[in-house]
């Protein structure tokens, strides 16, 4: 093997003075980053294998470390930036696609910051959440256009719903992708906020079965750990198609994570890869998709919402209007900053669109078919905060996912290293000595946290609108204004510019 | 340039008033017009109107068609449509009369119409789905043109100025009715055009409301997917289209469609009945879209009686009473006093909490 050209990417800087020697940075380095050098009883740190994941800053007792940038720079040029030349070292040594985790971190425009909420002053009065009523409820779920009462009471029962406290859910992250503590914390959080998360597509662990009420189920192209319990178990099914940081690709665990638990759950033997095919290959189009959301609602003795993930893609709301006519009762749509625990990068950073525009393109033309009402509509991909779900929802969603957000919550750094099964904080790693690491009450209550905090703030802007019920704001366009687009987007968005 | 209604959304206060004789007894617009005039400082002087039921006996099967013209093409243009869909028994100016601060008219005339048998069959629809598509057409289509009411035996007249001054400029003291509703607007930044006063019609429904709905384009983008379209951007007009879609076309009970916009809160519902919690539970996810939110209290008018409404924790003002087979509902007590100086009951109605006053014998809207 050459001389590899690639330089570190990160330095480590220790402050010896504050150093105590007590070599938990070499304990908690999964990577191997930190050694120590017994005879001159010093720390010494290898920069080229740290991935900036904060675990041992976080974890020094004496807060010796720190992690830099390398200020190491390339010759000035504005086309081959230093990104641009690494990824061609790395391929020249390498051969392979690269890999990367998590959602796609280029400086495209965020448009979520690009638009800014109404308050009410004077012709209406804001609403004082600590003092009125405020209610987030919300029902996912098929809705009748039309609901036939007779001597007060209904004639047809409700297609299945879903219940949300609070109108966002856990994204798909299935358990192999994550760790089982991960899981666990996702589905104690649900269940104890009155939300959903959802299996991914990793199969439901025998111990999780408790929390199936708060539990979306899904099934993708690989099936893994589908059968007719599972399918029962949850609240809700979910067919992914796509998913945001991946369109068009399917999913690759890796042989060597698919240890007892998750071949058991998985259904699939021990140390084999479980590979997901790109396409489903029983769907090779919108009216085989109709037959397999009808197969599941037939297993499921038509109890269970059927829910289909797709990734936003350019001809987004054609796709939906589809999917909404093959019977789906809810839609999710992944945008193109949605997280991965793998993805090849250049995919990642370059397939896809803005949930943003997904989002607003969707609804638009779902109205315009009289067709709305049918489904609901779930968005997803970099939901960072509170004011993100409220213009979501301003722009036509139901409630959204947060697949990120929800494992920054519970300690990710956001290093995109996920792929390596390295992960330090017990989240992206099947390491039981990592996994440990991650305690699913402690992470649990901070997901819970996360939640009540998020709520209390939608709760203080809807307030401000002079809104007191979701509802009011879903697709209410009138409240968001546009600030720095173009008139273009602002029609693709449906809102209209600041100060009009 | 200052834009109109339709062109942009502006927000308004207002002052309700409604008189209904439940027994349809025929009474003039003095009452109602003093009832509006107490609460003048509740309007700004750009926006004025009523709504009478039962003024036209002698063509009470016909259609009454209320319009604005900007202009007299825009008169030619309509007529030459409603010549073609509607058989038109009188077509005449509405009278008025010259009152010093009500200034620049537009031509304002009423047709008493049936639609042709012939193009109800060609449409496929019944009358009233008939009407509504044609008054649609006209408000979209037809530049400078304004439907200002289109029921049977009853009618509305706004303009811009304070409803008193309007209610004089329509001789409204020469009309009997057994149901009045008024209006007087206080828009914030509007030039003041005749077609955005109140009340808001369609059919024989007509909507006075007092507020600003921070639901409007949720419930307008929801509305308009049921063919209906929002050219006004008014909260009175989406307001009246949404009971139109309940009452009329989803044949909705009334106090399930009213259910639907002043919702009961979920922690309410959770203490209900098996039954009625799935009923209220089955509301608020089908109409979902339908709840009003913000502040409004309104007056629904329609020939069978008047509804008043207010949202659901009571952010604008509304009081109603009753003395004998009359009923009152105004923005302000004393506006019922001060034509009712005794009335046999008076109470303020929980937000939420409908009044109806149906006609005797009159089982729904």
């Amino acid at each position: 093997m050459s001389l590899s050209l690639l330089t570190p990417e990160f330095i480590v800087e220790r402050n010896d003075e504050r150093c105590i020697r007590c070599q938990v940075c070499v304990r908690q380095c999964a990577n191997l980053v930190h050694t120590h050098d017994q005879e001159e009883d010093r720390i010494v740190a290898d920069d080229s294998k740290c991935v900036n994941c904060h675990r041992c800053v976080v974890l020094c007792p004496t807060r010796a470390l720190t992690i830099r940038r390398n200020p190491l720079e390339f010759k000035e040029n504005a086309l081959w930036t230093a990104s641009a030349i690494r990824e061609i070292y790395k391929q020249a040594e390498t051969g392979g696609i690269l890999l990367t985790g998590m959602g796609n971190d280029r400086p495209y425009p965020v448009y979520w910051d690009r638009m800014l909420l109404n308050a009410s002053q004077v012709t209406n009065p804001s609403i004082d959440p600590l003092r009125e009523p405020m209610e987030l409820k919300t029902m996912l779920g098929r809705k009748p256009e039309v609901l036939r009462v007779e001597d007060g009471k209904i004639k047809e029962k409700l297609p299945p719903q879903i219940n949300l406290e609070i109108p966002v859910m856990f994204s798909a992250m299935s358990f192999g992708s994550i760790s089982f503590n991960a899981c666990q914390a996702l589905a104690m959080a649900a269940s104890e906020v009155g939300i959903m998360y959802n299996t991914g597509e990793g199969g439901l662990h025998k111990d999780l079965r408790k929390y199936g009420k708060n539990t979306i189920v899904q099934v993708a192209s690989g099936r893994f750990g589908v059968d007719v319990d599972y399918l029962q178990a949850g609240a809700a099914i979910e067919i992914k198609i796509g998913q945001g940081a991946k369109p068009g690709i399917g999913g690759h665990l890796p042989g060597e994570k698919v240890m007892a638990e998750i071949s058991q759950t998985r259904m699939i033997p021990i140390g084999s890869d479980a590979i997901s095919p790109a396409p489903h290959h029983d769907i090779y189009s919108i009216e085989d998709l109709r037959q397999l959301i009808y197969s599941l609602k037939e297993a499921t003795d038509y109890q269970k919402p059927v829910s289909v993930k797709i990734a936003a893609v350019h001809n987004v709301a054609a796709i939906c209007s589809g999917i909404a006519r093959a019977g789906a009762d809810i839609i999710a749509i992944d945008g193109f900053r949605g997280g991965t625990g793998a993805a090849p990068l250049r995919i990642r950073d370059n397939v896809g669109i803005p949930i943003e525009f997904a989002l607003a393109a969707v609804d638009t033309r779902l109205r315009e078919e009289g067709i709305r009402n049918q489904v609901s509509l779930v968005c997803a991909g970099g939901i960072r905060n509170s004011a993100d779900v409220i213009k979501a929802i301003a722009l036509g969603a139901d409630a959204v996912y947060i697949g990120q957000a929800a494992l920054i919550a519970i300690g990710c750094h956001m290093c995109q290293k996920c792929y390596t099964g390295k992960c330090n904080w017990g989240i992206a790693t099947q390491d039981p000595n990592l996994v440990k690491r991650l305690n699913p009450e402690v992470a649990a209550r901070r997901l819970i946290n996360l939640l009540h905090a998020w709520a209390h703030e939608m709760k203080e802007m809807l307030g401000g609108m002079g809104i007191n019920a979701i509802e009011s704001l879903k697709g209410n366009r009138l409240m968001l204004r546009g600030i720095g687009l173009t008139s273009r987007e602002l029609d693709i968005l449906g809102i209209k510019a600041a100060g009009e | 340039m200052l834009l109109y209604e339709g062109d942009i959304r502006i927000p308004s206060g207002c002052a309700i008033s409604g008189i209904i004789n439940r027994k349809g007894l025929l009474f003039s617009g003095d009452d109602i017009v003093k009832s509006i005039a107490l609460m003048h400082d509740r309007s700004n002087g750009l926006g004025g109107g009523f709504a009478a039921y039962g003024i036209y006996p002698e063509y009470k099967d016909l259609y009454a068609i209320h319009m604005f013209y900007n202009h007299e093409g825009a008169k030619d243009d309509v007529e030459l449509f409603l010549n073609q869909h509607f058989k038109i028994k009188l077509s005449e100016r509405i009278p008025t009369r010259k009152v010093p601060s009500i200034n620049d008219p537009p031509i304002i005339w009423r047709y008493f119409a049936s639609p042709r048998e012939d193009k109800l069959t060609e449409a496929g629809l019944d009358e009233s789905e008939f009407m509504v598509r044609c008054v649609m057409r006209i408000n979209s289509d037809f530049e400078g043109a304004f439907v200002v009411s289109s029921g049977k035996n009853m009618g509305a007249f706004k303009a811009v100025g304070y409803p008193e001054d309007v209610g004089d400029f329509y001789m409204l003291d020469t009309y009997r009715a057994y149901i009045w509703m008024a209006h007087g607007r206080f828009p914030t930044n509007t030039p003041g055009w005749w077609g955005g006063a109140h009340p808001f019609t369609l059919l024989d429904w007509s909507v006075v409301h007092n507020g600003e709905i921070s639901s409007y384009d949720a419930n307008r983008r929801w509305i308009e997917m049921f063919g209906y379209k929002c050219t006004l951007q008014t909260d009175t007009e989406v307001i009246t289209y949404m009971f139109d879609l309940l009452i009329r076309r989803h044949k909705l009970p009334l106090e399930v469609a009213l259910t639907a916009m002043a919702a009961p809160l979920w922690d309410e519902i959770e203490r209900m009945e098996p039954d009625q919690q799935e009923l209220m539970m089955s509301i608020r996810a089908v109409y979902s879209s339908a709840l009003i939110n913000g502040p409004f209290s309104i007056i629904l008018g329609c020939k069978n009686g008047i509804i008043a409404l207010n949202d659901r924790i009571k952010l604008r003002p509304l009081t109603a009473a009753t003395k004998g087979d009359f009923v009152f509902i105004a923005s302000e007590e004393s506006a019922i006093r001060t034509v009712c100086p005794t009335p046999d009951e008076v109470w303020t109605p929980m937000g939420g909490e409908p009044v109806i006053a149906l006609l005797e014998g009159v089982e729904n809207i």
